[in-house]
């Protein structure tokens, strides 16, 4: 039975659950911030753009930290690489695919105000409904989406 | 402890566990979608359960963040961009397997090929400030 449903075990995917979650929740205790992700990129633009929606507030006020934050995600993947994984991973989805995925990620989070962190975990650990009807919107689209592609091919 | 700070070794964890969990591969993200590996659940019920701890419990204990002013909250509410949102932002991630976290902790574990996407949201996150971002007050 669990070996059908994790095939390759479930305790990785477990550990790593509770590390995320006591790391959104640390940022919560020590310092009051609500640590979703997709804010980052409209925060980080803030620098370069000088757009309107941009240039609002509540990017400008966070863009440090997030950025900080940011960089730490990217030092704790080095971590694990430089510990108990290896450096030099990569992915068989090819570029274009990604670019284009990662498109509609980014425009999709952004108008949602929310991704896998932001509604999927920080939403729903605030109880927020809108949250639960993101997170039911995006796990359905994206399961149909992405049994449409490995049927058409689209996908390795 | 400064918050830039607190963010910094914060976000050292979440990557770490994102790695852990091997939620930076698409491979692993993609072969949840199809229903071959049901682990993604584990992560975030695993996630969920912990925040939801310090986001019920902390407030009722602590007038103020143990190095912070206040609780942020999340604010925006509910409206049609929440749903039509969520369902592009779906479909993007069913396509690749990437989602915005795994993508920046992927580049720590030297994975290039998330630039890919890294450019592809930032030009997601762009087009939505440039065409729908003046109308976030209105909308809402």
């Amino acid at each position: 039975m669990i070996e059908t449903l994790f095939p390759n075990g479930p305790w990785h995917y477990l550990a790593g659950g509770l590390l995320i979650g006591s790391a959104i929740g640390a940022l919560y205790l020590l310092a009051g911030l609500v640590g979703g992700l997709s804010t980052f990129f409209s925060a980080s633009l803030s620098w370069v753009s000088r757009l309107p929606a941009l240039q609002q507030a509540k990017l400008l006020d966070s863009r440090s930290w997030r950025l900080a934050y940011a960089a730490g995600l990217i030092l704790g993947g080095a971590l694990f690489a430089a510990t108990l994984g290896h450096f030099g991973a990569s992915t068989r989805v090819p570029p274009w695919l990604m670019l284009v995925g990662g498109l509609l990620i980014g425009l999709g989070a952004r108008l949602s105000d929310g991704c896998t962190a932001g509604h999927g975990i920080c939403g729903l650990a605030s109880l927020r409904w809108p949250s639960l009807v993101a997170v039911i919107t995006f796990l359905s689209t994206a399961i149909v989406v992405a049994q449409l592609a490995a049927h058409f091919g689209v996908l390795p | 402890m400064s918050r830039l700070l607190i963010a910094l070794l914060c976000g050292v964890v979440f990557g770490f566990g994102l790695s852990l969990a091997t939620m930076t591969q698409p491979e692993v993200v993609l072969a949840f979608l199809r229903f071959q590996d049901l682990g993604l659940l584990l992560v975030l019920g695993g996630a969920v359960i912990v925040a939801l701890l310090a986001y019920q419990i902390g407030p009722r204990l602590l007038a103020r963040p143990l190095a912070g002013a206040f609780f942020e909250q999340r604010q925006a509410p509910f409206s049609r961009r929440t749903v039509i949102g969520a369902a592009i932002f779906g479909a993007g991630w069913g396509l690749c397997g990437v989602c915005p976290g795994p993508a920046i902790a992927g580049l720590g574990l030297g994975n290039l090929d998330m630039l890919w996407a890294l450019a592809g949201i930032f030009i997601g996150a762009w087009l939505q400030a440039r065409f729908f971002g003046s109308s976030d007050a209105q909308a809402r």
